[in-house]
């Protein structure tokens, strides 16, 4: 790293910087490729002539699918899923990760242990799709939100970050006579600001995220978030809906740019707020990664 | 004598206890509600899984099922699936590890090695990007590109690897090339920042009194750097060897279909076809508990021969 570089060392870091180089080409590449077929003719997509820059550029695919009711429904589940579960989330782990940062809490490490214990152990799927249908939850909205309230993961880097705020702050604000859910609202939550950043972005991520549990606790299709409607346009190519008004013989060309249209519309909030965000994330993984 | 004054020390200690306790009475009432949920929503599955030595009559709820012993556990061994589902299982996870773990930790050593700061992080913002992209759209592109007028399939045929446009999502024998392939570019950048965290972590005098003794950056690599994330290694092979069983599901679950089953069809998979879409709850209660426990037990054997070869544990 340091010292004198020799002939075989620039070579290195010639052959490492176009090496990666390449690699974020190909990173980048994939979506590149959506966000620009999706304004292009669907004919240029069909025939295969995008690669780099849209051809015969147009808005008509994001045209029809702004039209189309579903989407605009789903992303307003969605937003509701994102924002009561990431709040129940934030609320949840705090109440967790606070006391079982105090050291001297007697039973809480017994506590972490049953806790840590549900991140590699589980009773499988079936059985805990007995349970919710059991508790009641089966087709409504709490059940995207209630099993969901806690991560095991997310709770331990939290509580991890609590530790790092100094013993002693919160033993004179004890001998001030607060009693500790007012040491946890007016000395600890101020002074853990980056970290409470880090879980609301964890948590609502995977909100945004989430199918798996919608597709298989929600029947009504009014209660869909954005993931699943995606799904069956995506994934099942469900577009006539979409395509209508379009003439007949161009329904398969103008489907595939809905389809890349799609994508962009759903991947647009992530990719513009991503570079803010992204920071925050790593810093989240790294406090993860001390703990393990 | 002895005894008396044990019984007093016991005395003195449950007392000690029982006065930090309530000193600490909030703590644990903010406790509540989050033991609580895990109680309700990891242990009382874990108990629910009984149903599994049972057959689950909806009526009379699980208590209530007659038992049946291993009868559940035994036809799935019997069954024409077994071998396909476990090889399938194994062979997807397997591979996947093999192909990212290295890559992910070769690729941090290459961002390492890099002094230009903009350039690094221009590399790292865009490795970490696909991470960030919802598992649906992530398959849906591939289904686009994949498809038989997709780029894929433009791309190999112009290269002459192939003679004409293919189904890959259709054909079995591609399945586990796109699964770990998609999985390789989803991932790479983001596992890369836990050893990028590791490799910051080694203190730049350990270089500096290497090249004075004469070390070439190869040098440096096999006896400081690769030393340095050696930690970090084992307990990331130990985590993953402990989700070995996992396989990804959720993707496979999008991106197979009847004609790729032979390859792509995994536990969890089944698990869901045969107990959520058709309601045979004990059965695959009894599948589901099996790959459970499989999986714990490679945990528990990686995190038992890493603190014997290596003394790094998870616990």
């Amino acid at each position: 790293m340091v010292g004198k570089r020799s002939v075989g060392d620039h070579a290195f870091d010639i052959v490492n910087v176009l090496f990666l180089t390449a690699a974020s080409f190909l990173f980048l590449f994939p979506v590149w490729f959506v966000a620009v077929s999706s304004l292009s003719s669907p004919a240029a997509v069909a025939s295969g002539d995008v690669a780099l820059w849209p051809k015969g550029f147009t808005w008509q695919a994001y045209e029809l699918v702004l039209k189309d009711s579903r989407i605009w429904e789903a992303y307003a589940n969605t937003l509701f899923y994102v924002g009561a579960g990431t709040l129940l989330n934030l609320i949840m782990t705090t109440l967790g990760a606070y006391p079982l940062s105090r050291r001297q809490l007697f039973g809480g490490s017994a506590i972490m242990a049953m806790i840590v214990f549900t991140m590699f152990f589980s009773g499988g799927l079936i059985p805990s799709y007995l349970n919710i249908r059991d508790l009641g939850l089966y087709n409504t909205r709490w059940v995207l939100i209630v099993p969901a309230a806690v991560s095991a993961f997310n709770l331990i880097v939290l509580r991890t970050f609590f530790q790092t705020i100094p013993e002693s702050l919160i033993e004179s604000a004890k001998i001030d006579g607060a009693q500790d859910i007012r040491v946890l609202w007016s000395v600890v939550l101020p002074l853990s600001k980056p970290g409470l950043a880090v879980m609301l972005l964890f948590y609502a991520v995977a909100h945004w995220n989430s199918w798996f549990s919608a597709m298989v606790y929600l029947q009504d299709r009014s209660l869909y978030p954005l993931q699943l409607v995606l799904r069956e346009i995506l994934i099942h190519a469900q577009t006539s809906e979409l395509t209508a008004n379009v003439p007949q013989q161009d329904v398969t060309q103008v489907s595939a740019t809905i389809r890349y249209a799609t994508i962009m519309i759903a991947t647009l909030p992530i990719l513009l707020l991503y570079p803010f965000l992204q920071k925050h994330f790593v810093k989240g993984v790294m406090i993860g990664a001390l703990k393990e | 004598m002895n005894n008396v004054a044990g019984e007093k020390q016991a005395d003195r200690s449950f007392f000690r206890i029982w006065k930090q306790a309530r000193a600490n009475r909030y703590l644990y009432l903010m406790l509540i509600p989050v033991v609580g949920y895990f109680l309700i929503f990891s242990y009382k599955p874990m108990y629910g899984a009984i149903i599994a030595f049972k057959d689950f009559n909806p009526y009379a709820g699980i208590n209530g099922s007659d038992w049946v012993g291993l009868k559940h556990f035994r036809q799935f061994f019997e069954s024409f699936y077994f071998g396909r589902l476990l090889r399938n299982t194994i062979l997807l996870s397997v591979y996947s590890l093999a192909v990212i773990f290295p890559a992910s930790i070769i690729l941090a050593l290459l961002l390492n090695e890099v002094r230009n700061k903009w350039f690094k992080s221009v590399v790292q913002t865009l490795s970490y990007l696909p991470y960030f992209i919802s598992l649906i759209v992530i398959c849906g592109m591939i289904v686009n590109f994949s498809g038989p007028d997709g780029i894929l399939s433009k791309l190999l045929v112009s290269l002459g690897i192939i003679d004409a446009p293919v189904d890959f999502l259709s054909l079995s024998s591609w399945y586990r090339t796109i699964h770990v392939g998609s999985s390789l570019w989803q991932y790479v950048g983001w596992n890369s920042i836990i050893y990028l965290a590791a490799l910051s972590g080694i203190s730049p005098s350990l270089y500096e009194a290497a090249v004075m003794d004469g070390a070439n950056r190869r040098h440096q690599l096999i006896h400081i750097t690769l030393p340095g994330i050696k930690n970090t290694i084992v307990i990331l092979l130990i985590l993953n060897i402990g989700s070995l069983m996992d396989s990804n599901w959720e993707k496979i679950l999008l991106l197979y279909s009847p004609s790729t089953y032979e390859t792509a069809d995994v536990i969890s998979t089944y698990v869901y076809r045969r107990g959520v879409q058709e309601a045979n709850y004990s059965f695959s209660a009894a599948i589901g508990l099996f790959n459970s426990i499989i999986n714990f037990s490679l945990l528990v054997a990686a995190n038992f021969w890493s603190r014997r070869l290596t003394s790094n544990s998870l616990w």
